[in-house]
């Protein structure tokens, strides 16, 4: 065997094997699925984990912190269920490095979200981020995320407005803050209250997930209201005429409406015979409240489009 | 077929991190070496002839040229099993007795393990470590790690012997062994490459000497001719208690012993002083022919300048050729 | 087997054995296994899994680092002292030699590893006066340190061909601790976006998959390995190794010794 000939075989070998290697790892990470995230039940303490971390608390943090999102994500996509391993993996990221910020607001948004969006833990989130607000008293964003979650999935509207004062004390913080305490104390079951909170979080935040879902809420929020109107313009149409309009256009040719309506996602709102108005596609706008067909079942998993 | 032929090895490689700029070790190299011979290549450090002999043994690659050894190419297997090296300063596992390293080499060189003991037990004996022959290396002196490195090199009865600077950092007796197995190798009528510094050593052993300088071949040939073609001088001892006055006139230095006086004249004027003795009747003890040393050629080639192509101002490289790379 | 490459490998083994430094390294982990007892004893309920925990782990460092250590002995220490010099001349083709180095020092690595999981066991056997059925998932754990093993021993061969006995210890440790985060590595470049995200993927899936090979605390709490993984790790470990070992092969064969 020249040199040449061993030379090329090896290269040859190498490029094979590299590439049956790369198969290998998918296929082995597949079996693994979870696994790694399993053994975050193993630590039974987070005090210890940054013992063992040696110093590197900040690296392990950000470790988790990835493993985090990975594990929403994929959870997620997979359908839901049980979020279990969520208030675990933020507790120890978090432990890590309490000044991990993104995992505040992530915790805030998604611990507390009702199933099939989140954990359905609104109590331990606002522990979560009151342990945020205490290792990081300066930050007046997360103020905001405690408020949020109040409003939210609390419904508790005097503890979200005494969060947003809370946070509007804080040096620098943004003058909405004030606004939104204002607005939830005089307004808090309003949609618009809910609007400003939406938007407010879809402006500020970096993280694409809670962005997504922001936007959700948003496009269903532009719906309900959408709907509502509409369903205005067909009871007026109704005693202009004693009787229920049969299409859209036939409430344009009266000169109520300009065109077809469409919704936030550019489709046509469909009007029903009973002169109701529905969305076309409801699956592609969850948390909708007001113009879903009356035979609708909410899928298993919401579906949240990207947040453009 | 001459046991090694050089035909225009070369070596240059890129220094530098940044800017590569080509360094030359080693120009296009053209040289012949016979059976049986004991080949000198000398120069001085740095001069190519490490750069040569790895690419011999194939520890490096020639950008250029090709060699062979025994008729075979440079990376043949069955080449490699007949030739012995020994590196310049040998270094050898530091765990494995001398025993356990010759065995080690044997294996590696096909020697048949039927015969690996005996022939192990009798290179260890040539080479005076026979004593010493279960104790660690890591605890052999330099002279015995020298001797082991010969061992390992002669172990399986190489048809030539390759030897990088094989008398370094020994002492006179040391040297002396040596040289005493190179001439029993070449006894054997086993082809020895070695390469030196160390004139002395080449001139008491070597048939035939290459000076390699820079990178570049300047001479090559039996010493004797190297050294004949330099304008020599005679020295004439007589018994007298003066000199001759056409002697006198020559200018040559007169020492006085005793009753003998000894002179070293130029060799042209030979004939002319000895014609004066006869003619004073003196009684001529001996006259003899002082050469120029190796050395004095060595230093000669080294100080002119190199003659552009080296190739053309050589001649055929075969031995009993007369060589022309010597100036005075 | 070809008889050069097996004498190049049980050189390698003895050169291995007879080098006090192993030895000092053993002893350590051995120490540590010791200590794992003591440490134990301090909570009753979780002596076993310290000293399983503790125990494996320092098998897996210690292990690493023996491997290195030797695995740069075997060429870049070579190269520097020369004494690749008098093998290489002989009719020793260069892939022989990196194959009798890899073979020599897996060889060195399962006797060492074999003696610290002795000391394991027994320490193990110490806090919990017997051994219980799953405690033969430890072995899955050892085995799959061990292949961890093989491919550090790779990658440190393939660093000593081309560079200096300390920058070829520092690369491969390097390699091991970016390889025990490989599946987070991963993880993070699906995230990324464009050129970035490309390298990262690149970068993620040629790191030696180390993460998927530490079993360690899943063993400790008693769960069992699925065969399957076991089947497919040794099949990535195996393939990896092959790379390795072809790419250090490619870059030896026609390298100029100094």
């Amino acid at each position: 065997m020249s040199s040449r000939r061993v030379t090329d075989a090896a290269a040859l070998l190498l490029v094979f094997s590299m590439a049956v290697s790369v198969l290998l790892v998918r296929k082995v990470d597949q079996l693994r699925a979870g696994a790694t995230l399993q053994e975050v039940l193993y630590v039974s303490s987070p005090k210890l984990l940054k013992r063992l971390s040696l110093g590197y608390d900040g690296l392990v943090a950000d470790v988790y912190w990835t493993r985090t999102v990975q594990y929403y994500g994929s959870m997620h996509h997979a359908g839901g269920g049980n979020y279990e391993l969520l208030a675990p993996l933020l507790n120890i990221t978090t432990q890590l490095d309490p000044h991990l910020i993104p995992a505040y607001e992530f915790g805030g948004t998604f611990l507390s979200a009702k199933p099939p969006q989140g954990a359905g833990l609104p109590q331990r989130a606002v522990e979560l981020v009151e342990y945020g607000i205490r290792s990081n008293p300066d930050d007046w964003h997360l103020y905001y995320d405690l408020g949020f979650i109040y409003y939210m999935d609390l419904k508790d509207y005097p503890g979200a407005a005494d969060a947003f004062l809370r946070g509007s004390q804080v040096p620098n913080a943004h003058p909405f803050m004030r606004i939104l305490a204002a607005q939830m104390a005089e307004h808090g079951g309003e949609a618009q209250t809910a609007r400003m909170l939406w938007s407010a979080t879809y402006q500020t935040t970096h993280d694409d997930h809670v962005k997504a879902n922001a936007a959700a809420h948003l496009r269903a929020l532009q719906v309900d209201q959408d709907v509502a109107d509409l369903e205005h313009v067909v009871e007026i149409y109704h005693q202009r005429t004693g009787r229920l309009p049969a299409s859209f256009l036939d409430m344009a040719s009266a000169g109520l409406l300009r065109g077809i309506p469409e919704d936030p996602l550019g489709k046509p709102y469909r009007l029903t015979s009973d002169g109701k108005v529905v969305v076309t596609d409801p699956d592609d706008l969850p948390f909708v409240e007001n113009g879903l067909p009356s035979d609708y079942r909410d899928p298993a998993v919401p579906k949240i489009l990207p947040a453009n | 077929m001459p046991a090694i032929e050089i035909l225009g090895l070369e070596k240059t490689y890129s220094v530098g991190f940044w800017r590569k700029r080509p360094k030359c070790a080693l120009k296009p190299l053209h040289l012949a070496v016979e059976e049986g011979e004991v080949f000198g290549f000398l120069g001085p450090n740095g001069a190519g002839k490490t750069t040569t002999l790895k690419m011999l043994v194939g520890l490096a690659f020639p950008t250029g040229g090709t060699a062979r050894i025994l008729g075979l190419e440079l990376d043949d297997p069955k080449m490699k099993a007949q030739i012995g090296f020994l590196p310049e300063q040998p270094y050898f596992y530091d765990y494995l007795t001398a025993r356990e390293l010759l065995k080690y080499y044997g294996h590696l060189s096909g020697v048949d393990a039927k015969q690996l003991s005996s022939k192990v037990d009798a290179v260890l004996a040539r080479v005076g470590l026979k004593d010493a022959a279960d104790i660690q290396l890591r605890k052999f002196s330099k002279g015995m790690l020298q001797r082991a490195g010969i061992a390992q090199a002669i172990l399986h009865d190489p048809k030539v012997v390759f030897l990088d600077e094989p008398m370094s950092g020994l002492d006179p007796m040391g040297r002396r062994e040596v040289r005493s197995l190179i001439e029993e190798l070449k006894a054997e009528g086993k082809t020895v490459f070695f390469s030196t510094h160390i004139l002395s050593d080449a001139e008491a052993l070597c048939d035939r000497v290459a000076i390699i300088h820079l990178g570049e071949l300047r001479g090559v040939g039996a010493i004797a001719d190297l050294t004949s073609g330099v304008r020599g001088k005679v020295e004439i001892v007589w018994r007298s208690t003066t000199v001759p006055a056409a002697l006198k006139t020559l200018g040559a230095e007169c020492h006085f012993a005793g009753e003998t006086i000894r002179v070293v004249i130029a060799e042209e004027n030979q004939d002319i002083a000895l014609d004066a003795l006869r003619r004073e009747r003196a009684r001529l003890i001996s006259v003899t022919p002082v050469r120029t040393s190796l050395e004095d050629y060595f230093i000669a080639q080294l100080s002119d300048p190199p003659q552009g192509d080296p190739k053309s101002t050589l001649p055929s490289l075969m031995p009993g050729a007369k060589s022309a790379g010597a100036r005075s | 087997m070809n008889p050069r490459i097996y004498y190049i490998a049980t050189n390698t083994f003895r050169e291995a054995v007879r080098d006090r430094v192993l030895y000092n390294l053993i002893a350590f982990a051995l120490l540590l296994s010791g200590a794992a007892v003591l440490v134990g004893q301090v909570s009753i309920d979780i002596e076993r899994l310290v000293v399983i925990n503790l125990g494996l782990t320092a098998v897996s460092i210690f292990g690493i680092v023996i491997a290195i250590f030797i695995g740069i002995g075997l060429v870049a220490k070579e190269i520097d002292k020369k004494t690749l010099y008098t093998v290489l001349s002989r009719p020793v083709r260069r892939w022989e030699f990196i194959a009798g180095k890899f073979f020599g020092l897996a060889g060195t690595l399962v006797v060492n590893t074999t003696f610290m999981a002795i000391g394991v066991f027994a320490a193990l056997l110490y806090v919990s006066h017997h051994l219980q059925a799953s405690d033969s998932r430890i072995l899955v754990a050892l085995y799959f340190i061990v292949l961890q093993f093989v491919m550090i021993t790779a990658l440190a061969l393939l660093f000593s061909a081309f560079s200096s006995p300390l920058l070829s210890a520092v690369f491969a440790f390097s390699l091991f601790v970016i390889g025990s985060f490989a599946e987070d590595l991963r993880g993070i470049a699906s995230l990324t976006h464009g050129a970035a995200g490309w390298l990262e993927t690149c970068v993620a899936y040629l790191v030696p998959n180390f993460s998927a090979l530490n079993v360690i605390s899943q063993v400790a709490h008693g769960e069992a390995v699925a065969p399957q993984l076991i089947a497919y790790n040794t099949a990535y470990a195996l393939v990896y190794t092959v790379a390795v070992l072809a790419g250090t092969v490619l870059i030896f064969e026609r390298r100029n010794l100094k």
